[in-house]
Formats: C-alpha cells, sequence, structure tokens
C-alpha cells in the first residue's frame, strides 16, 4: 500500500490560484483512474480535475470556496501499488490513534509535521449524512402521523402550508401548533403566513467571479446609457426571408448576426469604441479586430462568450460562430479562450428583453450595446398611424473616455444600418 | 308494509357496509343496512375467514403427514393422519356462524335496523327490498353504496357443474381427487396449495408468464419453488379453452392451450377458476342513478362521495384494491363524513396479504415502483435464513425487504415472505402510516427471538450497517 498525492495541476496560462467550487469525492470513496476528483474555477472557464490513479481517498485538500495555489496538495489517496510520497510523509493524521483511552482522540488530530498548521487542514468528516431532515420535494404529500392528519384536518389547516421540523421533514405536533399560533389571521383561509427564515447561499465559483466583475465594472466606469429606438420591420422581412430559404448547413440567423455586422461597420468609422481603457496605466488601447462578447445565460449564470474577429466573418459566419460558443457555454465546455478576449459586448434578453435595460460594462472595454424586446408600435408616418416592429437599443458607454455626442453617432450609426439592411451587406 | 325513513341506508353488509352502519349508529345516526344474506359479506361468508380455516386446518394436516413421514421436527412420532374434510366444514362454519352472529349483535347494540332481502334503487334516495314478508320501501338522507364484488366467470368456463368459484370450492364434503386451478392470482393459489396438502392432485393453469402477477418476482420466487416442493403443476403462459366433452365435462378434462401454442388435456374433478373479481355493479338498480363510473367501478372523491348529492360508495364496488380492510376504513370515515365530521381519506399504505405458503406481505411501494414513481431508492432484504425464530419454527425460506428515499431514508415500502409473516403487516403499516425513516426502523427494539427481528435489521442493511448478516 502507497500513497499518492494529486496536486492541483496548471489549470490554465498565468493562473497561480483556482478556487474550488465542487467537491465530486469524499474521504473513503474508491476512486479509478480519471475519474472526477473535484471542480475549480479559473477566471471564467470551471475545469474539471481528474485522478491519475486509482485508489482511496484518505484526504482533502480544501473546503468548497476556498483558493487553491497551482501544485498544492488537493488529494491524498490510498493506492494499492507504490504511491508517489515516502511513507514516513503521510500526515498523521490517517494513523490510528494510539491513545484509546482519550475519546476525543479523533477529533484532535495532531498536524502533519512537515508543514505548518495552517496549510494542513484536518481529513474532512465523512460525507455528512444526506439523510438529515431533507425538506419535502415539490409536489411530496406532507409527512405526518395519522394524529397530526386528523388534528390538522379538523382545525382546517391544510398540512402542505405547514413547515415540518421533524426528521425527514415530518410535521410534529408541535409544529402544527406552532402554526395555529402564528394567528388565526395566517392560519386557515388565506394560505399565507409570514416567512422570516433567512437562506445563507454561499457566493462561489462562477456567481463569485460575476459580483466582483460587476462591482468593478460599476466602482471604476463612469457610465451612460444612450437609449432609442430602430424599426427593424424591413430587417425582420429580410431574416424572414434568408431563413426560409437558407441551405443545409446554414445556420438560422437570429438578429444578433447582422447586429454585430452593423457594430462592425459603425466601429469602422469610431475606433475608439472598439477598445480598451487601462485605467491605471492611463493608456486605452483601440483594437483592429472586433471581437464580441455575447452575454449568455447558462444553468450556473451568466457567462460571455466571444466571437473573435467578427469584422472576418459575415452574417452566417457570425451566427454560427456565435451557435457554436452558446452551446459551448450551456454545456458547461467553453474553454477559458472562449469566454476572453472581448473588445465590445452584446447584451441580449431576448423575449425578455423588456423596454430599456442600463448594461453594465465589461470592465475594461467601453461600450456594450443592449438589445430589448421587439414589439410591433403604431408609428406615425406623417399621415396615420402604421404598425412596424420596433426594437429599443440600450446601450451603454464609458464616459471617461466616450463622450455623449460619439455615443449617439454609434448607435445612431447602428440604427440606420438596421432599419435599411441592404446598407449591412454592402 | 309501511315505508321506512331513515338519515343513513347501507345497502350491502360487508366488510365495509356493516363497519359504516355501526360507526353511523355509534354517532346517532338513525341507520338501515340492507343484505340479502348473512352479514359480513363475501369476506366472513365466502371469502377470507372460510379459506382462512381451511389453509389453516390443511397446514396441520399436512404438518402431521409430514412429521409422520418423518420428514419434519425430530423427536416427534405419530401415525399417519385422517382428514375428514366435513368435519372441518362444520368447525368453519361454526366459526362463520360466531362471527356473523357478532356483526349482527354489533349492529343491533349500535342501534342499527338490519333489513334482510335484496334491494334495487328507485332513485338516489330511495330503495325497494324484497324481503320475505314483501316489498319494503326505504327512503334516506344519505345512501352508502356497498354492494361488493363477484368471481369473474370465464365464458369458456361458466360456473356450474364440475367449475366452481371460490365460493363453492369452500364448501366441498372432500377434497377432489384431481383439482385444475384456473388462474395463478392469490385465491387460486391460497386455495391449490391448501388442497394439495389435503391431497388433492392439483394443477394451476396461468395466463400470463409468471404466478402472483400483482407482487414482485423477488417476492414470489419463494411461493414458485413451493409450489415445486409440494408437487403443483404450473402452467405459465397458458389458456384455459374449455371442458373436454362439452359443457357438463362428461369427459373430465380441462383443455388448455399452452404457451407454445399445443393443447393439454388435464384431467379434473374440479375445475376451480379464480380469474379476479369484478364490481358488482348491476342487479340492484344502478341504472336508476346518474353515477359517474370509473371503468368498471363507482367513481368517488376523497370523502368517498359519488357523483349524485348524499350518495356514497364504499368498498370493492369503488376500485382497486378490493381488500376487506380497505372497505372497512373506508366505512369508518365515510359514516364520520355523513355525521359532519371533518374526514377525508388520507392513508399512506393499505397492506396487502397472501396466505400462500409461504405468507407474503406487501405494504407501500416495491423497488420498481419507488423508482417508477420517481424516487431515488434505498433497498435491502433480510433471510430468515439468519433468523433464530424462522430456524426454531422449520421455516428458514423468505426475508423482509425494506424500500426507502435515498436522500431522507423515508421509508416507502416495507414486503415480506415467509411462514407466518401476515401479522408483521401490523409493523409495516404503522411503519409507513407514522411517516418512518429507516434511522426510526433501525432503533425500535423488536422482540427476540421473532421473525420481526428481521425488520430493524433490514433497514440496518439498508443504511450500511446490518449485525446479523
Amino acid at each position: 500500500m502507497g500513497e499518492y498525492v494529486i496536486k492541483l495541476p496548471d489549470v490554465g496560462e498565468g493562473v497561480a490560484e483556482a478556487e474550488l467550487v465542487e467537491w465530486n469525492v469524499a474521504v473513503g470513496d474508491v476512486v479509478r483512474e480519471d475519474a472526477i476528483l473535484a471542480s475549480v474555477m479559473t477566471d471564467k472557464a470551471a475545469v474539471e480535475i481528474p485522478s491519475p490513479v486509482e485508489g482511496t481517498v484518505i484526504w482533502l485538500g480544501a473546503e468548497i470556496g476556498e483558493q487553491i495555489a497551482v501544485g498544492s496538495p488537493l488529494v491524498r489517496l490510498e493506492v494499492s501499488g507504490e504511491g508517489n510520497v515516502a511513507a514516513g510523509s503521510a500526515p498523521a493524521a490517517e494513523k490510528p490513534v494510539e491513545k484509546p483511552a482519550e475519546p476525543e482522540a479523533p477529533a484532535a488530530e495532531p498536524a502533519p509535521p512537515s508543514k505548518p498548521p495552517a496549510a494542513a487542514p484536518a481529513p474532512r468528516a465523512t460525507r455528512p449524512p444526506a439523510s438529515s431532515g431533507a425538506p419535502r420535494r415539490e409536489g411530496d404529500r406532507p409527512l405526518a402521523s395519522p394524529a397530526v392528519r386528523g388534528r390538522a384536518r379538523e382545525a382546517g389547516v391544510d398540512l402542505r402550508q405547514v413547515r415540518g421540523s421533524g426528521p425527514a421533514g415530518r410535521i410534529t405536533h408541535e409544529d402544527l401548533d406552532a402554526f395555529l399560533e402564528a394567528g388565526p389571521a395566517a392560519a386557515p383561509g388565506t394560505g399565507l403566513r409570514p416567512d422570516s427564515s433567512v437562506t445563507e447561499v454561499k457566493v462561489i465559483g462562477l456567481r463569485r467571479r460575476i459580483a466582483e466583475k460587476m462591482a468593478l465594472s460599476k466602482s471604476r466606469i463612469a457610465h451612460i446609457t444612450y437609449v432609442d429606438e430602430v424599426d427593424v420591420t424591413a430587417l425582420e422581412e429580410l431574416r424572414a426571408q434568408l431563413n426560409r430559404q437558407k441551405q443545409d448547413g446554414q445556420p438560422r440567423l437570429t438578429i444578433l448576426p447582422f447586429l454585430m455586422r452593423a457594430m462592425v461597420k459603425a466601429i469602422a468609422e469610431q475606433p475608439a469604441i472598439n477598445a480598451h481603457f487601462d485605467d491605471e496605466a492611463g493608456v486605452i488601447h483601440q483594437y483592429g479586430g472586433v471581437h464580441i462578447g455575447i452575454a449568455a445565460q447558462t444553468p450556473t449564470g451568466l457567462v460571455v462568450p466571444v466571437v473573435k474577429h467578427a469584422e472576418a466573418r459575415d452574417v452566417w459566419g457570425c451566427a454560427a460562430e456565435l451557435n457554436r460558443l452558446s452551446d459551448a457555454a450551456k454545456a458547461g465546455a467553453a474553454s477559458r479562450d472562449e469566454l476572453t478576449g472581448s473588445t465590445i459586448t452584446i447584451t441580449s434578453l431576448g423575449a425578455m428583453g423588456g423596454l430599456v435595460t442600463t448594461p453594465v460594462i465589461n470592465h475594461p472595454e467601453v461600450a456594450i450595446v443592449g438589445v430589448n424586446k421587439i414589439q410591433v408600435r403604431p408609428v406615425w408616418d406623417g399621415s396615420q398611424f402604421v404598425p412596424r416592429k420596433m426594437m429599443n437599443l440600450s446601450s451603454s458607454f464609458d464616459h471617461r473616455v466616450v463622450d455623449g455626442w460619439d455615443a449617439a453617432v454609434f448607435v445612431q450609426r447602428i440604427k440606420t444600418l438596421l432599419e435599411t439592411p441592404a446598407m449591412i451587406f454592402m | 308494509m309501511k315505508d321506512i325513513t331513515c338519515q343513513v341506508l347501507v345497502v350491502g353488509a360487508g366488510p365495509g357496509g356493516y363497519v359504516a352502519a355501526i360507526r353511523a349508529g355509534q354517532l346517532g345516526l338513525d341507520t338501515v343496512v340492507v343484505e340479502a344474506r348473512r352479514p359480513g359479506g363475501t369476506c366472513l361468508n365466502v371469502g377470507c375467514i372460510p379459506s382462512k380455516a381451511l389453509i389453516h386446518a390443511a397446514d396441520e394436516y399436512f404438518k402431521l403427514r409430514e412429521v409422520a413421514a418423518g420428514r419434519r421436527t425430530p423427536g416427534i412420532r405419530v401415525a399417519a393422519p385422517e382428514f375428514d374434510l366435513a368435519a372441518c366444514r362444520d368447525w368453519k362454519d361454526g366459526i362463520v356462524n360466531r362471527l356473523t352472529n357478532g356483526v349482527a349483535g354489533l349492529l343491533k347494540k349500535s342501534r342499527v335496523k338490519t333489513v334482510e332481502g335484496w334491494a334495487r334503487f328507485r332513485d338516489g334516495k330511495t330503495v325497494a327490498v324484497d324481503t320475505a314478508l314483501g316489498t319494503q320501501v326505504i327512503r334516506a338522507e344519505h345512501v352508502i353504496i356497498a354492494t361488493g364484488s363477484e368471481p369473474v366467470e370465464l365464458p369458456s368456463l361458466p360456473f356450474g357443474g364440475r367449475v366452481v368459484s371460490s365460493t363453492e370450492a369452500l364448501a366441498l364434503d372432500r377434497p377432489p381427487e384431481r383439482l385444475a386451478v384456473v388462474g395463478a392470482g392469490y385465491i387460486g393459489l391460497e386455495l391449490g396449495i391448501a388442497f394439495r396438502k389435503l391431497g388433492s392432485a392439483v394443477t394451476v393453469v396461468e395466463a400470463t408468464d409468471r404466478i402472483l402477477p400483482l407482487y414482485d418476482s423477488e417476492l414470489t420466487r419463494p411461493v414458485g419453488h413451493r409450489l415445486r416442493e409440494l408437487g403443483i403443476e404450473l402452467h405459465l403462459g397458458a389458456k384455459a379453452r374449455g371442458l373436454a366433452g362439452g359443457p357438463d365435462g362428461a369427459e373430465g378434462a380441462l383443455l388448455v392451450e399452452t404457451a407454445d401454442g399445443g393443447e393439454l388435456r388435464l384431467p379434473a374433478d374440479k375445475v376451480l377458476v379464480t380469474v379476479g373479481r369484478r364490481p358488482l355493479t348491476g342487479g340492484w338498480g344502478r341504472e336508476e342513478l346518474a353515477l359517474d363510473m370509473n371503468g368498471p367501478f363507482i367513481a368517488v372523491d376523497d370523502r368517498c362521495r359519488t357523483s349524485m348529492r348524499g350518495v356514497y360508495a364504499i368498498g370493492d364496488v369503488t376500485g382497486e384494491p378490493m381488500l376487506a380492510h380497505r372497505a372497512m376504513a373506508q366505512g369508518e370515515m365515510v359514516a364520520e363524513v355523513i355525521a359532519g365530521e371533518k374526514r377525508a381519506w388520507d392513508k399512506v399504505a393499505i397492506p396487502a396479504v397472501c396466505f400462500t405458503d409461504p405468507e407474503i406481505v406487501s405494504v407501500g411501494l416495491s423497488p420498481d415502483q419507488a423508482r417508477a414513481a420517481g424516487s431515488e431508492i434505498k433497498t435491502a432484504l433480510f433471510p430468515f435464513q439468519a433468523n433464530g425464530r424462522a430456524m426454531t419454527t422449520e421455516a428458514e425460506e423468505g426475508f423482509v425487504r425494506i424500500v426507502a428515499r435515498a436522500d431522507n431514508h423515508l421509508v416507502l415500502g416495507l414486503q415480506a415472505v415467509g411462514a407466518g409473516v401476515s401479522e408483521l403487516s401490523a409493523a409495516f403499516g404503522l411503519a409507513l402510516e407514522m411517516g418512518c425513516r429507516l434511522e426510526d426502523v433501525a432503533a425500535t427494539i423488536h422482540a427476540h427471538p421473532t421473525l420481526s427481528e428481521a425488520i430493524p435489521e433490514a433497514a440496518m442493511r439498508a443504511l450500511g450497517r446490518a449485525l446479523h448478516i
């Protein structure tokens, strides 16, 4: 029997540490070669750490949410062959404690001798029993003894409204008493009752990245948001026409590739919009390439896949690349490279787009274009109201380096292009 | 005859009807129950009770035979026993009489009036009863339909002559030499095994590919094993086609189409047809009522109310499972509903017991059912081979099985197969109804030495810490 230490590998260029977001194993688990041990989060991408060998987990090196330095021990395995550490250097923690008279002994494990105490977290307890009072699932019938059910019915209480404090969420007589005591206003009839519970949700992983990013953007950048409406009737007709005639292998076109191409054209006239502002160095980097980040919702939160070099892609090329990237992002398979490097960003909530948004600029960029919902609105054509498909664009600019005038010119240019879509193709 | 007017009229005095009537009487409601035969219904008269008496007698006789043959309980020596089914039947009838008289007494004590005769509905609140003294009209504010069920007849094997239902089988005065049982459900196997133990040559014909289709194969395997041990011939996937020599079965054989399409002639003195029971929804004037149906059953809500105001239905006529204890629980509830109490059907589980050899008991969900219901589960079984009581009673076959949700260990089902396990249904039912978790079952002290020790052991095994295995 040997011991094998798995260290946090280099998970991306220039990354010195990563945040642990998930353990896939617990102490005592037997893992096979290539089984996933844990997930860590770098700047934007989650990376899974596989096990290079087969063995039994005897030690886990961090708590979820902790930052781990690349190269520091992540997991210790007991392996059947020789391990990769000398037997003597194994942490004393998993040695049998030779003080049977001391009942507290297992809790007072000494730290490994070779390391300072802080760097040697005690072995994690085995997985907490998953059974400890898991709450009722949605739609589960309330769990209560026949006597409690009878009392509740007598009192006109729907047990689905009553919190169960017992094991597995079982509703006890005391729970029912508490519910009834909560007052006649709350108990029968309305089914409404005050909820004074507070749920603590640890902000980790992607959520924490987003929080930091947003705070950075809002604290550094002086936002100015400019909204105008765009008549997309002609564009929508064109889009529908193109989609009807699309050939196999061509992507279905949404409005985004047209917007991307319009932005490329507008940026050609206003390169200052497609830039990073390094406010510490006091330098603006204007980019030749238009790398458009597209904010996309995934099951775990917001990610921004980046369509690189939109200036070198036509409408279909933009659409195909966007599809590929958003599929990858939704599946959690987008690479770090595919999620970074944007020079300007589009944010769109599709059907949820609303009337107006105040987009937050993706620091250190200087502009973000927000797409609102397309709606048929009555438009005065000079003699009468006509129904037109209208869409608002809500765009924010870094007012430190972009003047309101320039912002307006940029948006008006995009508006003109979208309202006369033939110009996008010229 | 003078019309009777009452608050509650119960049609049928089976387990559901008589319980509803007793409870209604106890609650001070002016109650009348109509029954054409003795009170107690199928259960007391021609079902549960007489069949259990016959099964007990068969078991006792068979044990003695095994002892006499030196195959059982070393140390006891007896001469070959004899069996007299007619005397046994009289004993059995005595028990039935005691019970039905007991029910009649309970009804009287609860001030329930009993009208003997066949009831026909005239409208939702009026029935006419053909009594020995003429037609009795009864009007009621609330009517409880508790007409029960009857054995299903096969078109190819109409009851009569050699072809009998369970009712006639329980009234035989001697065991048939050759008994063919059509249908390997619990009634067919219970009676088939009993008659085999009484000396009949028994053949069972089942149309599906397994015995006891209502139970999972893990539970039925020991029963199948026992059938072979007892020498009961089993034809699965086989269809009974009729009697050789016409409807009267002059040739004394049952024609069977076997699974591979061949034909089989099974010599049989009696053919017991037990292919299920159907709700008794005809013959009492249901067509006069505008009752919504649920397939062949009368549709009821969680208070046993039918689609007609003031008309309730309970028991077999309302659906599966067609079990006496379900009917009784509905009867008790519906009487309280009529009395204005806030009651509704909220049972977690209805136990089902099968008095085969060995017995089967199932409460709640089987592992497959629990998975199908979308639960991630933990399940474990504890074999009686590791139970001291089972060894000392020469009955080591079988096990207790527990099914629980994986996330919070809530017990979803408990099953057992083995000698005498029907009594474990009490612990099983209580565990489910109280919402026990595996830890609750594991932490309850069960007396030693009893079969019930297998219950906490199964729970502990599901938790990964069984002691005795």
